[in-house]
């Protein structure tokens, strides 16, 4: 089940990274990319999401090891991780709408804040969702092994973060070459 | 199988001051598959009523040359919602209604997976549907058509909410539609009763199963073009408006990138529910089980490298342009080895006329004369010629009245016995068989003569040219026609329901795992299931000597 949810956002976000792309080859968009994106701060909160992955799959294995102690441990700092990212980004479009950037000022702005957005909107649903299971495993539902249910979670997880490689390297990257 | 726990409540919810066992409440916290089933038919005819009232004032409004029975503005409005209505909530709601009903009893399940979600998607396909026509009474309905094109979506040309509502609709019913699919590929492939292979399930299931995946792969670009139009219209985003940096073509494709598949999502079913036909009332096996299987991956294939042939009129170019006519071309091969294994099916067998069956030979007619005016569009310079004309109009409503409707109809006819333990009455149905296929063939059939002169498709009038108001008058006289039979099949279905002839379990001597239960059958649909060897189990059963498995070489 959780892989056809993969297979079919996965679908979604394909359509808003071709957007993305098409739109990148329109006059001044890329003078606008390299204008108003700070690729040093984001490569930082790039790496704090996908080190989130790690702990989530870290946590992953302590489960199946029945080691409940270091589960929840691991699943905390993946709150910690993703919620540093989710501060980060709202960090960056906070400057963007200082610098009058915004889903309306530009092109670049539409697709930029629709792209990184929906896939803020998805680390944030995937917060609550760790967040869940994190209290569940505090009040014992993983004593023991044999549930599906972090499987399911990390391989969320995981994707989300396969997407932001994916948007970091278009959005971010590229322009620079 | 798999023991599968019903959170259907044994009892009523507790200090509850009405009944929840029977009547309205019942019915809107069901989580019983047969149940949300007929739901779902029964919004599809809602919904049909409604998209048929507004095509019948267009009709009117088209029947004579510079009418000004509608407003160009209200005419706008109801050709938009008949279109999007009939595609989104009565043809996807029909079909999900077969499917939800029939997928666990064809294969030996007492419900579908995920129970709780099936209720889900279909709430939000019904709430998607209510949203949308919400939009009569917040301002004025979608007036840009069902593909709803750039720039005439944007505010400047639509200044109404009612591309809003458009938008907000699709989205919510788009989510109950992605969800259904994704729990009726779980299904199929989790809760198969035990002894049936892959290569036993029926061809219907086969068909749902592909198509879900259809929809699992296609919806998400409708879904996200929408965001975008949403964006676009309330946070004054610039994805298609030109003026913004936008791009009015980028619509198109994300749009038909979801629209070609769409008029595949519609069809496959169809084949299913004739490939569950044929052979019953042909008396024979299916022939060629595995290449109606193949084509009909090869059709959910092809169906995302053909979208732009909606495009040939943009001008992306020669190149292009060959390269989708070419591949739009090899889609029509799988669908003609459909047509081939149906019509070698009927040959040499011992065919019952039952009105299900006429409507699957009507079908073979019709579908036929719509595939092959689709054809006709691969070819850039015919397309160039006839696109957004009346020839397009017939086209369309050839393959999808001749093609999805004729299948609804024949599944109805082959099912509804199954689904309320009643018999319809066969002579009356008769009288609804004839006058809808021709009531169909006369809206239609002019339709192409008219675009080939040239008529454009969404005027809301047109002048007196030569030959054109007598062949409108006989297109709308043909649409009352159809309307008249959609009353009667609706009398037919109540005077059915309230007094018809009680059904057997097995009317139609069928084949195959749903007949073999009671009619209709109980809450819990098997106590046990009959070993399945072949895709015909039930015939099998019934007739051991003979049974398909028992032969070394079988068609099927």
């Amino acid at each position: 089940m959780i892989k056809l949810i993969i297979g079919t956002e996965a679908m979604f976000f394909l359509a808003l990274i071709m957007a993305f792309v098409y739109f990148s080859f329109s006059a001044d968009f890329r003078s606008h990319q390299l204008l108003s994106l700070d690729i040093k701060s984001t490569s930082i909160f790039s790496i704090l999401l996908f080190s989130s992955s790690f702990t989530f799959w870290r946590a992953e294995a302590c489960y199946q090891k029945g080691n409940v102690k270091y589960l929840r441990g691991w699943l905390l700092l993946t709150i910690l991780l993703g919620g540093i990212f989710l501060f980060g980004q709202g960090r960056e479009y906070l400057s963007l709408l200082n610098n009058h950037v915004t889903i309306s000022s530009s092109i670049f702005g539409t697709s930029f804040f629709t792209l990184t957005g929906f896939h803020g909107l998805h680390v944030f649903a995937g917060l609550i969702v760790i967040s869940i299971v994190t209290g569940l495993a505090f009040l014992g539902d993983y004593d023991k092994p044999g549930s599906s249910v972090i499987g399911a979670v990390g391989i969320y997880w995981h994707f989300v973060d396969i997407v932001w490689l994916f948007v970091f390297i278009i959005v971010y990257v590229v322009p620079h070459f | 199988m798999k023991a599968i726990n019903l959170p259907e409540p044994e009892k009523p919810i507790p200090n509850l001051s009405v009944s929840n066992n029977q009547g309205l409440l019942q019915w809107i916290s069901s989580v019983d598959h047969k149940q949300i089933g007929i739901m779902y038919l029964w919004l599809s005819v809602l919904f049909l009523v409604a998209a048929g009232c507004e095509i019948l004032l267009v009709r009117i409004q088209l029947a004579v040359p510079n009418n000004h029975f509608l407003n160009p503005e209200v005419y706008n409005q109801l050709f938009t919602m008949h279109g999007t209505t009939m595609i989104f909530f009565v043809a996807m709601p029909a079909i999900f209604g077969f499917n939800t009903y029939l997928v666990p009893l064809m294969i030996g399940a007492n419900d579908m997976a995920y129970p709780r979600l099936n209720a889900f998607s279909f709430w939000m396909t019904f709430f998607g549907g209510l949203l949308l026509y919400f939009s009569f009474l917040a301002g004025g309905a979608p007036d840009a058509g069902w593909f709803n094109y750039a720039p005439l979506n944007q505010y400047n040309y639509s200044s109404s909410p009612g591309v809003d509502y458009y938008c907000s609709g699709l989205l919510i019913a788009g989510i109950g539609t992605v969800t259904a699919s994704a729990n009726f590929v779980v299904t199929i492939l989790k809760y198969r009763v035990n002894s049936m292979s892959l290569k036993q399930m029926p061809l219907f299931v086969w068909m749902i199963l592909i198509n879900s995946f259809l929809i699992l792969a296609a919806f998400p670009s409708l879904n996200a073009a929408l965001v975008m139009l949403l964006f676009d219209r309330q946070l004054h985003a610039h994805f298609f408006s030109v003026q913004g940096g936008g791009s009015a073509i980028l619509w198109q494709h994300l749009f038909w990138l979801f629209g070609h598949p769409e008029v595949y999502i519609v069809i496959l079913p169809a084949f299913g529910i004739f490939s569950e036909v044929f052979p019953v009332y042909s008396r024979k096996p299916i022939f060629g089980y595995t290449f109606i299987i193949a084509s009909g991956m090869a059709i959910a294939l092809l169906a995302f490298g053909v979208w732009i042939h909606h495009m040939f009129a943009t001008g992306l170019g020669n190149t292009v342009n060959s390269f989708f006519a070419a591949s739009s071309m090899l889609i029509g091969i799988p669908t003609g080895v459909k047509i081939f294994n149906w019509l070698a099916t009927m040959h040499g067998g011992a065919i019952r006329f039952k009105v299900s069956m006429m409507f699957a030979i009507a079908f073979l007619i019709e579908f036929t004369i719509g595939g092959l005016t689709g054809i006709s569009f691969t070819l850039v310079p015919i397309d160039w010629q006839l696109t957004d004309t009346y020839y397009v109009v017939a086209h369309l409503h050839f393959v999808f009245i001749g093609g999805t409707l004729f299948g609804l109809f024949s599944g109805l006819f082959y099912w509804f016995p199954k689904m309320s333990g009643r018999m319809l009455d066969e002579k009356l149905s008769k009288w609804f068989f004839w006058l809808f296929v021709l009531g169909f063939n006369t809206t239609f059939l002019v339709q192409h003569a008219l675009g080939a002169m040239g008529m454009a498709r969404r005027v809301y009038t047109y002048p007196d040219l030569p030959g054109w108001g007598i062949l409108n008058l006989i297109s709308t006289i043909g649409g009352f026609m159809m309307a008249i039979a959609t009353g009667l099949l609706v009398f037919i279905i109540i005077t059915a329901l309230k007094t018809g002839e009680k059904a057997t379990r097995d009317p139609w001597d069928a084949n195959t795992l749903e007949w073999t239960t009671s009619s209709p059958p109980g809450l819990k649909n098997f106590d046990f299931v009959i070993p399945v060897k072949s895709t015909r189990p039930f015939r099998d059963l019934k007739r051991p000597d003979d049974a398909d498995w028992k032969k070394t070489d079988n068609n099927g």
